[in-house]
């Protein structure tokens, strides 16, 4: 098997898969390129290499051009007008210049902050940062669907609150946080709204208007774009400020500095473009392939769990625990499918998922999850060899399981005395 | 993470996978570790009259080298009697294995479960030398 199979998609130019590698489904990790978005970048990186910043020469200008279509590319998928985009190297430093750039320029004003225990390590990561500044950070707890609870939100805030930040889709299980009750409480109090739009942007429609975000962290991998490449938009009406976070020539008006990469920033824009075109027919042949593979699993294995609310979701996530199999040794056995897992020891750290555990969900089951991510070039064949795979993988584990005889014995495992933590 | 080779081949043919009956005299049980951690290992060995390990069984629910630790040492403590079973160390586990420094617990755990096997077999003799520290605190340490 070593012929490639070549399908064509919504794109002109035909995407190799290897049947020798594994069925990627880990789309919300990362995305490949589309062959359209690559085709407009390729100009960019020899023909038309011009520095942005050249004002004195078509080699500047024609690269200066691209910029800016791209920035309004950008602007138009999130309603945004161009000149509140900054281009940045992704969504991680979006969300730092974001926080960090916000909370120092309006530190006179308070050194508090909200945020979601379920949020992208990029904002909790920052926001760690930020405490050792001096700031105080509110975590809040999430329901056991992953869904914030609006009063526990709205009983936050304080007078000194100057940001709060949401995860508008989760990037773990999917969950569409109610975003425009979330803006409207917040302009009320006149704290500052970040939005975390990574994985929300071409799977629903994203409008900085209709939630009133003051700041929005975007990223090119996530939508078919390049990595490297991201974006953060800076609402002008009424004015946001941030305080720059990388000093230097004083590009995109003083916010963040450095040469432009005018390649990426022309893939994100494309990627931006199509996402939004696209979006309406992924997500619903998506959808299909979720549902698809879901009952499919359901049918085939027991004691499954999903994880996350399934209404407020978008389809292109699925995250289920399958109870007495540990997840890394799933993996492991699934080396035919690439997804991801939030069990302990992928992350290195020894620890179940922190979103999970956040969920209120026990170790063990945090420990059994695995996410699927469906995604623009996923097959119903995929699907289906996906479905096979799990069913017979998780059977031979539990057969390997002590836990799982003990749970066909009828014996309640939290009767039993494990060891403390 | 890449896994050695002789963890894969372990995790994919596990070698004696099963269950003794717990309550006959002649099996010594030790389970280990705790759901919570994403570890529970279960060794049994079925010894004989001359003190010889006869037969070991295991299950074990954990990542891929928890799996393989647990799969060796029942290969390992056949035909071994308890004192020579008990001489088998985690590095030994963890050499063969070659397992990274993150995975060294898993083959924590295994050595753990041959000393409470052991142990438990020992208590039905008629609770004899009793030599091992609490074993669930050494597996608690590892996480
Ligand atoms: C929700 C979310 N936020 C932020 C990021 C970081 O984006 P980037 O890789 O562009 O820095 C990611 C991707 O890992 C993400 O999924
Ligand atoms: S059992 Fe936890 S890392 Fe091996």
């Amino acid at each position: 098997m070593n012929q490639s199979k070549i399908i064509e998609l919504n794109s002109k130019q035909p995407l190799l898969i290897n049947p020798d590698r594994p069925i990627y489904l880990d789309y919300q990790a990362t995305t490949p390129v589309d062959p359209l978005v690559l085709e407009q970048m390729l100009p960019f990186l020899t023909h038309d290499f011009g520095n942005a910043a050249s004002r004195s020469h078509p080699y500047g200008w024609t690269a200066e051009k691209a910029v800016e279509k791209a920035r309004q590319q950008v602007a138009d998928a999130i309603h945004a007008d161009p000149r509140e985009i900054v281009w940045t190297s992704g969504a991680t430093e979006a969300t730092n210049l974001a926080l960090k750039g916000a909370a120092h320029f309006y530190s006179g004003k308070g050194k508090h902050l909200i945020t979601l225990r379920t949020e992208h390590k990029a904002t909790l990561d920052t926001c760690r940062q930020l405490e050792r500044e001096g700031f105080e950070i509110t975590y809040l707890e999430v329901q056991e669907d992953g869904l914030v609870d609006l009063q526990a939100f709205a009983a936050a805030i304080r007078p000194d609150t100057i940001i709060a930040s949401v995860l508008y889709v989760n990037n773990e299980i999917g969950v569409i946080q109610p975003m425009e009750a979330i803006g409207k409480m917040l302009r009320a109090h006149k704290v500052l709204f970040h939005v975390d739009a990574v994985q929300a942007l071409g799977k629903i429609p994203v409008d900085v208007e209709a939630i009133q975000a003051d700041m929005m962290s975007l990223s090119g991998h996530k939508i078919y774009g390049p990595k490297g490449i991201g974006a953060l938009y800076v609402r002008r009406k009424p004015r946001v400020r941030v305080e720059a976070q990388v000093h230097g020539g004083g590009h995109e008006r003083g916010m963040r500095s450095g040469t432009l990469p005018t390649h990426q920033i022309v893939g994100m824009g494309a990627a931006a473009e199509l996402a939004v075109q696209s979006m309406e027919s992924d997500a619903k042949r998506i959808r299909q392939l979720r549902d698809r593979l879901l009952q499919g699993i359901q049918e085939r294995v027991e004691e499954t769990y999903i994880n996350g609310n399934m209404e407020h979701r978008v389809p292109h996530n699925l995250n289920i625990s399958f109870a007495f199999v540990e997840g890394e040794s799933l993996i492991m056995a699934l080396k035919e499918i690439a997804v991801s897992s939030g069990s302990a020891c992928t992350s290195a750290s020894l620890e179940p998922s922190y979103v999970l555990r956040a969920l209120g969900k026990s170790d063990e089951l945090a420990h059994s999850s695995i996410r699927f991510g469906i995604g623009r070039y996923t097959t119903e064949e995929e699907i289906d060899a996906t479905i096979e795979l799990i069913a017979g993988k998780v059977d031979k584990l539990r057969e390997l399981s002590p836990l799982w005889e003990m749970h066909q014995e009828g014996i309640d495992l939290n009767s039993i005395q494990w060891a403390a933590h | 993470m890449a896994y050695s080779e002789k963890v894969i081949d372990h995790y994919e043919n596990p070698r004696n996978v099963g269950a003794m009956d717990k309550d006959d005299r002649g099996v010594g049980t030790g389970m280990v570790g705790a759901p919570a951690c994403g570890d529970v290992m279960r060794l049994q060995i079925k010894v004989n009259e001359q003190g010889i390990i006869e037969d070991a069984k295991f299950k074990t629910y954990g990542c891929g080298s928890a799996i393989a630790s647990s799969s060796l040492v029942t290969e390992w403590v056949k035909g071994k009697t308890l004192d020579e079973a008990m001489t088998i160390k985690n590095s030994h586990i963890a050499e063969e294995l070659e397992l990274p420094p993150v995975k060294i617990h898993c083959s924590v755990l295994a050595e753990d479960a041959i000393k409470a096997a052991v142990e438990d077999y020992r208590q039905k003799q008629g609770g004899a030398q009793v030599v091992v520290q609490p074993v669930m605190a050494s597996a608690q340490t590892a996480h």
